[in-house]
């Protein structure tokens, strides 16, 4: 295949600029100067990457920071506005995604590239079905199918409807899919984010498998651990530029954090004075409806904070969200300040001081079309300060508004832009501020920090740091380590709807917390120790 | 999975499924079973042949136009404009027959086939219309088959000014229209046939998978390669060339081009699909099932026009039904969900 696909797209390039200097052939893929611009962003500002061959590339950097436009570009779904792309020392002009998988670019995303309702082998094969004129041949596609899995290992049956099964064996169908044809550059989006830990290592084994038979792999990652066992080299992004190129063995936990954020350790997650009082909210044996949550003893107490961490589709955020009144609950009890409550609705417990801040801001928090004033206040439009006898008191909103949004800083100040010409940070800040327009004394916070830049996250770190110095309850789930790490004063691990531990002190440590995100019966001594070397004091 | 609670949790998603499968696939035909038996033990017309193949004739036009609407929905779609479609395909081929019937009087078979493929052509190009509009301009099916449809019937409107043409060839209306071959109408056939046909290319081309896979996760199509919006556009004008299909069907056998036929279409078709299982998110549908779907419509109003409800009860009774088959088919797709 390869050769004339590339050489019809190298005649084909619209990205002229050319980069004196020498090539270098023996790479698989040479980028340099990759400038990517987004409507009012710069994703991706003068950008150099290099893969080698039978490497793993880490790619390094907080969400936001281009590491998803740059595999986008090399993956070719989003063209480069200016810079060179080499691919086995051939330059590429304009790729398709079509055109990338055809010279053995296959990249994982995150998010996957499978139809629900076909089956495995149907998704393996989908764009590449093999068929005479139109027509389908299914034996052939069937049997091929099931030796790709097989030779991978992965315990998959071929004709399993893709939207049945559990999204860690939807992240396996997609890296079968990406390895079903040969592959020179194997991308792979957060492929353990959903893995369980001997899925892992299965994936670890082929990534070892894959080096020793010179493929490149670009990994993206944010686990520490993982970075040093699979990664050969660490790129790190920040703000849409290459900061640095280091080796894996050599670079520490506090190097690559300060890299990824340009502050200091200390400066980026604040020291958190934790005074822990009375048990303001706690849950004994809660049980939700659709089964997400099982028997779980969990509790918090005014003036501290507590993370709660585990895998993608844990339970962890459906906790927060059964407590709100947003699951059903059908077993065990539900305390607020020492007052049990039944079958708790949002409204009810908004009035009781209580506010969870959904992780999905676009689709559950806040109106988009409508502006910053009018999401402040929608939570508390019951209060006097907002309305009486049904009739809004606009003055009054607008002075109560303007002094939240000032106390957070949010950009712009003007409380009547519209939300959806903010920012990441700035939305998640306005959702926030929600929780200050009424009087809450527990915030359930969901992934706050999803999708918001380095400068943003200081900033709800900080806020955060206030609440809960004040006197505030704080729940943090997240799915970034060492988000809970830092910031916890406890730390409860969840696994599979159930609560499986809970961590104090100098417990809190990343080996500690992953080795409950896993099946018991797969941990063993050896993996433990391994990971406890990769991760910081 | 080796370890026993895996085991334990797969067996309970395989109890699931087929739960969900006999949901899906089993209940529908029981329900046409217990329907046919309690309407012949309650009703003894029901079960003149007369009367069957009359409700075999109404349910073929419908599995033919629900059929196309399956596909649309499949796709990830929505077809309003089928039932003005069927109008203008209908006033289309009666106007270009008469028109050519005083030129070409000694040869009314040349005019019949010209009559038949210009009403297809402008069936099918409403579709064209609906296809590139959804695929290159993003703009909802809903609104875009809504804009469709008002201008599909208000052409067919206006080209006839509200009266039904008359004047087609005997070899159209009366030799075609009624043509039977076994004792059933030619049209029980031509729906089999169909049929058949969208069987196989849903479940043995190119063109099946990507209908499917373009419904389940069109970005995923995408990026697999897929051209999406050809398909799209494909379609669309596929299921407009079936409910051009259905006019000309209905044509021969009323005998004349009419601005008003297959008004109540639009809806049933929609109500045989999603009957029959189709998914209103897209990606689930089979075609079987879509026509045992326009079979149940066909029975339960033959059941009403038996014992003598009235018509205009009648599509309350319909709109019922629509409901409860979507309530259904909301209630099997949340388990899906994770």
């Amino acid at each position: 295949m390869g050769t004339q696909d590339k050489r019809d797209m190298a005649s084909g390039d619209t990205a002229p600029v050319d980069q004196s200097g020498g090539s270098d052939p023996s790479l698989l893929i040479e980028m340099k100067g990759i400038d990517k611009r987004f409507p009012g962003v710069c994703a991706l500002d003068q950008v150099d990457f290099d893969l080698r061959p039978g490497e793993v590339h880490v790619l390094f950097g907080e969400n936001g920071a281009g590491k998803s436009t740059l595999i986008n570009v090399i993956a070719g779904s989003f063209a480069a506005d200016g810079g060179s792309y080499m691919f086995c020392g051939e330059k590429l002009g304009r790729l398709t995604p079509y055109h990338a998988r055809e010279i053995g670019i296959s990249p994982v995303f995150q998010e996957f590239s499978l139809a629900p309702d076909l089956t495995i082998g149907e998704n393996l094969f989908l764009g590449r079905e093999l068929a005479s004129v139109g027509v389908l041949n299914k034996g052939e596609m069937r049997a091929q199918a099931k030796s790709v899995l097989e030779d991978l290992g992965f315990d998959l049956e071929p004709h399993a409807r893709v939207g049945d099964l559990p999204r860690a064996q939807q992240q396996m169908t997609e890296i079968a899919k990406a390895l079903l044809r040969e592959v020179r550059v194997l991308i792979l989006d957060e492929p353990t984010a959903s893995l369980s830990e001997r899925e892992t290592d299965r994936l670890f084994e082929i990534i070892d498998r894959l080096k020793s038979e010179g493929v490149g792999i670009i990994y993206v990652s944010h686990r520490m651990a993982e970075i040093k066992r699979v990664g050969d080299r660490v790129t790190v992004l920040r703000d849409g530029r290459k900061i640095g190129t280091v080796d894996a063995d050599a670079v520490s936990e506090e190097n690559l954090v300060e890299m990824m954020t340009g502050r200091t350790f200390d400066a980026f997650f604040p020291k958190i004075e934790h005074r822990p009082g009375d048990v303001a909210l706690a849950t004994t044996g809660l049980t939700t409806k659709n089964r997400q949550v099982i028997d779980v003893d969990f509790s918090v107490r005014a003036g501290e904070v507590v993370g709660i961490a585990g895998l993608v589709g844990c339970g962890k955020s459906e906790l927060a969200r059964a407590i709100f009144g947003l699951h059903e609950i059908t077993a065990g009890a539900l305390m607020l300040y020492g007052k049990t409550i039944t079958s708790p609705t949002p409204s009810q417990m908004l009035k009781s001081g209580l506010c969870y801040f959904p992780s999905d801001r676009v689709a559950e928090g806040l109106s988009l079309s409508r502006p910053i004033r009018e999401n402040v206040s929608l939570a508390a439009l019951d209060l006097a300060d907002f309305a009486s006898k049904g009739f809004l008191k606009i003055g009054s909103e607008k002075a109560r508004a303007a002094a939240i949004v000032d106390k957070l800083q949010v950009v712009p100040l003007d409380t009547e832009k519209q939300v959806e010409f903010l920012s990441g940070g700035n939305r998640q800040k306005v959702m926030l501020s929600r929780g200050l327009a009424r009087d809450i004394n527990v915030f359930l916070l969901d992934e706050p920090t999803v999708g918001i830049d380095v400068g943003a996250k200081t900033e709800v770190y900080n806020l955060i740091k206030e609440m809960a110095e004040a006197g505030a309850a704080v729940v943090v789930i997240s799915s970034e380590l060492p988000e809970v790490l830092h910031l916890s004063n406890r730390v409860y691990v969840m696994h599979r709807g159930y609560l499986a531990a809970e961590l104090t002190g100098e417990d809190i440590t990343e080996a500690n917390v992953l080795a409950h995100f896993f099946d018991r019966d797969h941990e063993t001594e050896e993996t433990s120790s391994k990971i406890s070397e990769g991760s910081g004091p | 999975m080796t370890t026993p609670t895996n085991t334990v949790a797969d067996a309970a998603a395989t109890r699931k499924r087929r739960m969900s499968r006999i949901l899906g696939l089993g209940l529908l035909p029981i329900l046409l079973v217990t329907l046919f038996v309690v309407l012949g033990l309650i009703e003894p017309r029901f079960l003149r042949s007369a009367n069957l193949i009359n409700i075999l004739r109404n349910a073929s036009f419908l599995m033919l136009i629900a059929s196309g609407q399956m596909l649309v929905l499949i796709i990830g779609g929505f077809d309003l404009s089928v039932g003005a479609v069927v109008a203008l395909t209908s006033v289309a081929t009666a106007l270009s027959m008469t028109g050519l019937v005083s030129v070409f009087p000694e040869a009314q078979l040349f005019v019949v086939l010209l009559g038949v493929m210009a009403g297809l052509a402008a069936g099918s190009m409403i579709g064209v219309v609906n296809g590139l509009t959804v695929a290159f301009m993003k703009v909802s099916p809903f609104m875009v088959t809504l804009g469709t449809l008002s201008i599909a019937s208000g052409i067919a409107l206006y080209a006839t000014q509200g009266v039904p043409v008359y004047g087609m060839p005997d070899e159209f209306t009366r030799e075609f229209g009624r043509l039977r071959y076994l004792n059933l109408p030619v049209v029980i056939y031509v729906t089999f046939g169909v049929l058949v046909a969208l069987w196989w290319v849903m479940n043995w081309t190119r063109l099946g998978r990507y209908i499917y896979a373009i419904g389940s996760n069109a970005h995923a199509a995408r990026v697999s390669g897929v051209s999406t919006t050809f398909y799209i556009v494909v379609t669309y004008t596929l299921c407009s060339f079936l409910a051009a299909l259905t006019g000309i069907l209905l044509t021969a056998r009323i005998g004349s081009g009419e601005a008003t036929l297959g008004g109540t279409l639009m809806l049933e078709s929609i109500a045989a699909a999603v009957i029959g299982g189709v998914s209103l998110r897209g990606g689930v549908g089979r075609v079987e099932l879509v026509a045992l779907g326009a079979l149940f419509l066909a029975l339960v109003t033959n059941a009403m026009n038996l014992v003598r409800v009235d018509s205009k009860l009648q599509t309350i009774v319909i709109g019922v039904v629509i409901i409860v088959a979507v309530g259904i088919e909301r209630f099997k797709s949340r388990g899906k969900i994770r």
